[in-house]
Order: C-alpha cells, then structure tokens, then sequence
C-alpha cells in the first residue's frame, strides 16, 4: 500500500502509544521522586536508614535509569511510534512487534532497578546494566529499529519528514553506543558479573563517548524529534526554516560523537583527547543554537499564542532551556573553567537544566498535545497545565541556582589558599556549607514532582472522561438502535 | 539525476548509511589511537593487577555505588597535589575493570587513600562515617561488618579479568611472565589455581576489620582501600618525567 493514504486515524495502532505513554508518566513519578529522595539524603542523611537497598549510592543509578531510560525511553517510544505513523500515513508494520518492545523495555527497566537497589550493577554510569539485561535490551532495540525503519518504509508520501531523521540518527546511534560500550565477559552463565573489555584510560574515554552520547543522541536528538513534529503542530505553523534544519541535524550528529572527552579534562587522559573534545563541543553551540532557533521561531507571528496556550508555554521554555543548557556545557568544556567545575554540583545543576528544563518540559508540552487527541477528547482541566508549568518552572530555576551556588562555592573553597599557602578549607568543611544549597536542590525537586503529580492526575481525569463519554455515546447509538 | 539534500529525504535506505557514517567518526578518531599511541600509558614500575582479596573488595566497592560520590583520579593543580597526593597516572588504574575515575565529588578524592589511615579507622569510617568525621554526610554500611565474604565465585571472576586482559596467570608459562614482570612475589598472588588459598591468607595477614575470627566484606573492601594508590614509588622518579606522557 506504498501510495495509498490512510483513511481514518482508526486505523493507526494507537494502542501502543498509550501504554507508552501512561508507563513515561509512571516512570517519571517514580523516577524523579527517587531523585527527589536522593537530594533529601544528602541534605539529611539521616534518611539512609542504613538500609542497604535505599542508600545514595544504590538508589542514584534507579535514579537516572528511571528517569532516562524509563520516563525519556517510553516517551520517545510514545512520540516515535505516534509521528511515523501520521508523517507516514501508515500504521506500524507489525502489532506484535511493537508489543514486544512495550514489555521489553518496561521488564528490563523494572529487573534493571531491583536489581541495583540490592547490589547487582555493572558500575558504569548511565550503563549500570548487567551483562544479561544488556542483551535483552540490544534485542528490544533492534525490535524497535525493524518497526520503525519498517514504517517508515512503507510511508505513503516520498519525503521523509525531518522529525523521523531524528528519531533515525537516535535509534542507530544508541545501537552504537549501547553496545559498544557494555561488551563484556560474564563471570558465569549464573553470575550476574561481568568484567568489561576496556580499562582505565580507555574505559573512561569509551565511557564519556557513550555517556556524553547518551545525552546527544537520547536526550538531545530524539527529543528534538519531537519537538520537530509538536512544536509546528500545536503552532500551527511550518516549521521556521526547512534549511536550518537540514543543517542541524547533520551537524548534529557528527559533531556530538566527538565532544565526549570533555568529560576527562586534566585526568589521565591524553591532552590531545580532551582538547580535541572541547574543541568540537565550541562548535556544537552553533548546530545546537540552530535547531533552538528554529523551534523557537515557528513561533515568529504568532506570539500571541503564549498568552492563551499553556501547552505553547511548556513547548518555548523547553527551547529556551535547550538554548541555555547547550550555551552552558560548551562553556564548562573549556579547560579552565572546568577545572572548577568538574567533580562539583555546578555540573549536577548543568545536567538538570537540560534534563528537567529540555527534556522533562518539552516531553510534557507534547504529550498535553497527544493525550487527548490519543483518546479522543479535550484536556480535563487548561488551569491545571498552567499550574503544572509555573511548578516546574519554579523547581528548575531552584534546583539549577542552588547547584551554583554548591558547585561555584565548592569548587572556590578547595583551591583557597591561606597566607601561608596551605589550604585554606578541609573538604568536611565544604560539605558543611553545601548544607543548605543542597536542602533548596530538594526542595526545587519536591515543586518539580508535585508537578507531574499534577499532570498524572489531569491526565487521569481527561482518560476517565474519555471513556464516560466514550460510554455516553454508545448509550445513546444503542437507544436510537432501540427505538428504530 | 541531479544529486541533492533531496535525493535523501526521500531513501531512507541513503539517509541510514549516510547517518551511520556521520555518527561513527567522532568515536573512532578518539577512542582507537588510544590503543595503539605508546605514550598514551606512562611507562612505570610497580602497577600490579589486584590480589584476590583486594579484587574482591573492589567489587563491593563498584556493588555499593561508591563512584556516585568519590573519584579516583587526581588533577595536576596545587590544591589537589596538597589534598590528595601526587596526580593519578593512566598506568595505575590499567587494570582496572570498570574505571573508577568518577565524576562527582561529594566526598573526597580516593585515589591515594590507601595507606592515609588506619584499617581501624576505614572500619570505624565504614561502619558509621559520623563516629570519626561528625559533619559527614556519607550512608553507614554496617553490614559490611555483618556480611561474610563471599569468595567462592574467585576462580570465575579471575578468569573473567584475565580473558579481558588482565595478567592473572593458569599456566606454568604465564606464571613465569609474570615472575619477570613483577617479581615472584607478586606472581604467586596472580595465580589463579591458588586464588582461594591467597585470599584467605591475605585476609589472616592483617586485621582488616578488627576481627580476625571472621572473614566479612569489610575485611576485603578496607583491603583495597588500603592499596589505592600505594603502587608506584615516586620518589624514584624525576618531577616532570611523567608530564612528558601528558
């Protein structure tokens, strides 16, 4: 049915996406109250109970795993699935297919974070995945690869449309990464260990090419996928330059794989390595500033939406964030300035900005836009998404300032010198006055997860009255049928 | 056909390949020559792989998630050089599986801890870190007190390092490489038929945590800990010599 439109959006496989959907929201709950939990332990670390499960050290990777992999991963299976469908008209190639990344994806998280909480990790951040869940992943990612690519194939116009290139680059280069960076050799067919192929100064250069990556291509350029599909829709305008973003993306994409080693500036990592890093993660700025520029530009001759529609609001806060984060990390990959940063909160709160301010706020904006058109109504409560959006916003600009004020003020102390030269601060004592930028940290993340508390239940109630209206409807049909 | 941005949109077949190649050189050009560049590990004597006890003590380490808080890898700056010691070299952590380097520090670097306080402190430390530094806000982790160590899995986990690299040694040949390599004394550890027998006499040769009775996680973990950056001599080198390898 190469050229044959669909006809109605019946026959898209809607159901996929909204159990991608619910598990994103699930995950991001969880995900970020475990965040949340973690900044109260290091405020108060009374909170660790010494309960073995619950520490900081275990709990941070259940942490990022449920907020990267389980909040951002089923969003983008959520959004992937919903706009190679309608960019395509034409519904996924196989049902089945995609049911099996659905659990895939949700059991590998779930056995993912048990097992962390009760000591079973790989050690390797944002890779803290044994070797046997590893596997099932890469198996689950090349399920997800057919039907997407499969999809795609079988589109009904001949144009890719650039938010599917998006989502393209994304899906290949995890593939890369994720592979590449846990080839390992299991301790036992019944040992949950395994020891990686890499070591030291290797290991941490394939680390940060797969860490920084995970943020480039996971967190940067699928999302941008999916601003490049809702951004124009909830607009309802084109998409500000078609050239730009052909630019973009492929600058992008080169340019990302390169920026990892910035990570290991002054280690034991070769100078050329880290300084070639940097380099390329000057660069970035300008394809990074391109796809912020013309998202936010779609917006040129319509500003007037930012005052009536809150989803709007979300959306042009999430480009500003991804414009502030994208300015911040080329400018904390300069050498001198990362010798303050590095090992500091001020990279903490650099991460935040992009997750929370890009991510987590772009993700929201879309899915108020998805939701009710997945099942077919409107939006439970407008006055909800508001109070949603001012939440976050409060909790990010808290968290990121407090992150400063930790990371600047930290990183200043340790190299403070007194008149004799030695050292003018133990580290305890800046741990002391990290007390209470840490404490606002929480308290910036308690006002982010009552946010999407708020979200969860607006979104419960728009499914509810969905189904009473689905159910009215039916009442209705069934009486005429009655009395005819 | 006239080639243009065109001609891709509308292949997607074009549009993979096309982004294959652009995502894969940035890895490449980075990670490969780290492999093959001499300099890129300093050369120095002294860097062992771990004993079993310590290897085993590692492994708690990476369970416990310690690298969320504490890096393993000094910078060449004044503050750290005071702080912490000498900065780390590539060559002492080549044998480690994973890198512990880290990224954060909540706490304090931990490259050359080992040595800087007593196996009595580590213990006390690990055992409630606010009974020794009152303002700490590092977790407890009294079960390492209370756990036995788990060492019957030694063999296995050997030979896992060694097939990714490491020098353990299963034969008479790789036995007497490792003699030459780093000593006698050294290669005996390294050997893997007598793995269990040298972990339990590493574990008698000192109180690790206190009580000799026993044989508990802690006893292995305040091991490595006491290793950590203790294996190159750097008295026997010129300042400078090693900024040659930077």
């Amino acid at each position: 049915m190469a050229h044959g439109a669909v006809a109605a959006d019946t026959q898209y496989n809607y159901d996929i996406i909204k159990k991608f959907a619910i598990m994103a929201l699930v995950w991001g709950v969880l995900g970020m109250s475990a965040g949340t939990y973690i900044a109260a332990e290091l405020a108060f670390p009374f909170l660790n109970f010494d309960i073995a499960q619950i520490t900081f050290g275990r709990l941070r990777p259940v942490h990022t795993t449920l907020v990267i992999f389980g909040f951002g991963g089923s969003a983008l299976f959520a959004t992937s699935y919903y706009i190679v469908q309608r960019t395509c008209q034409t519904p996924l190639i196989s049902k089945g297919l995609a049911e099996f990344t659905f659990w895939g994806w949700q059991g590998g998280i779930l056995l993912g974070v048990l097992g962390y909480m009760n000591g079973i990790t790989d050690g390797k951040e944002y890779a803290e995945f044994p070797w046997y869940l590893d596997i099932a992943i890469a198996v689950v990612w090349v399920a997800y690869f057919i039907v997407f690519v499969g999809t795609l194939r079988r589109r009904s116009q001949p144009h890719i449309y650039v938010a599917n290139w998006f989502f393209l680059a994304f899906i290949l280069a995890t593939a890369i990464l994720h592979i590449g960076r846990n080839i390992a050799v299991p301790v036992g067919l019944f040992n949950t260990s395994a020891y990686g192929v890499y070591s030291g100064v290797q290991d941490a250069m394939v680390q940060w090419w797969y860490g920084h990556n995970a943020v480039g291509f996971f967190l940067t350029a699928a999302f941008l996928g999916m601003m490049y599909y809702f951004v124009p829709k909830q607009a309802g305008r084109p998409i500000y330059s078609y050239r730009l973003s052909i630019i973009h993306f492929w600058a992008l994409g080169f340019m990302y794989m390169w920026v990892g080693g910035h990570h290991l500036h002054w280690t034991a990592l070769p100078d050329w390595t880290s300084s070639l890093a940097a380099a390329f993660s000057i660069l970035l700025l300008l394809p990074s500033w391109g796809g912020m520029i013309n998202g936010i530009m779609t917006l040129s001759g319509a500003w007037d939406k930012l005052r009536t529609d809150p989803i709007m609001l979300f959306m042009i806060t999430a480009l500003s964030f991804y414009g502030m984060s994208t300015f911040e990390g080329p400018m904390m990959s300069l050498k001198s300035v990362n010798a303050l940063s590095h090992y500091t909160d001020w990279t903490i709160g650099h991460v935040h900005s992009g997750a929370l301010g890009w991510v987590a706020m772009i993700t929201f904006g879309s899915f108020y836009h998805l939701i009710p058109r997945l099942w077919e109504t409107r939006i439970w409560s407008q006055s909800l998404i508001y109070v949603h959006f001012w939440l976050a916003t409060i909790g990010i600009v808290l968290y990121i300032a407090a992150m400063w004020v930790s990371g600047i003020g930290q990183g200043l102390m340790l190299r403070a010198f007194d008149d004799y030269g030695n050292l003018a601060y133990t580290f305890v004592e800046t741990v002391t006055f990290m007390h209470w930028p840490l404490v606002v940290r929480m308290l910036g993340g308690m006002f982010f997860v009552a946010g999407i508390l708020t979200m969860v239940f607006n979104v419960y109630m728009t499914i509810r009255t969905a189904k009473q209206e689905q159910a009215a409807i039916e009442a209705k049909i069934a009486a005429k049928m009655a009395k005819a | 056909m006239k080639f243009n941005h065109e001609s891709i949109e509308i292949n997607s077949g074009l549009m993979l390949v096309l982004t294959l190649l652009a995502i894969s050189i940035g890895g490449l050009v980075e990670i490969a020559p780290l492999y093959y560049i001499e300099d890129t590990i300093e050369k120095v004597d002294g860097v062992r792989p771990y004993t079993p006890l310590e290897q085993r003590g590692r492994d708690i380490y990476v369970r416990e998630g310690c690298y969320t808080c504490h890096s393993q890898m000094i910078r060449p700056f004044r503050d750290e050089d005071m702080r912490y010691g000498h900065y780390s070299l590539a060559a002492e952590s080549q044998y480690d599986h994973p890198f512990q380097w880290g990224s954060k520090r909540t706490g304090p670097d931990l490259a050359r801890v080992g040595g800087k306080y007593s196996n009595a402190w580590q213990t006390q430390h690990l055992n409630n870190p606010r009974d020794v530094v009152p303002e700490s806000i590092m977790p407890s982790y009294p079960w390492l007190l209370k756990n036995d160590l788990d060492y019957s899995d030694i063999d296995a986990r050997l030979r896992a390092l060694r097939t990714v690299g490491v020098p353990y040694s299963t034969n008479d040949e790789e036995y007497a490489a490792n003699v030459e390599k780093f000593g006698v004394e050294v290669a005996e550890m390294l050997d893997i038929n007598k793995a269990e027998k040298n972990l339990l006499a590493q574990a008698q040769s000192q109180n690790w945590d206190g009580d000799n009775t026993r044989l508990t996680e802690m006893d292995a973990l305040v091991a490595y800990l006491q290793v950590l950056g203790t294996m190159v001599d750097f008295t026997k080198y010129d300042e400078g010599y090693f900024a040659e390898f930077r």
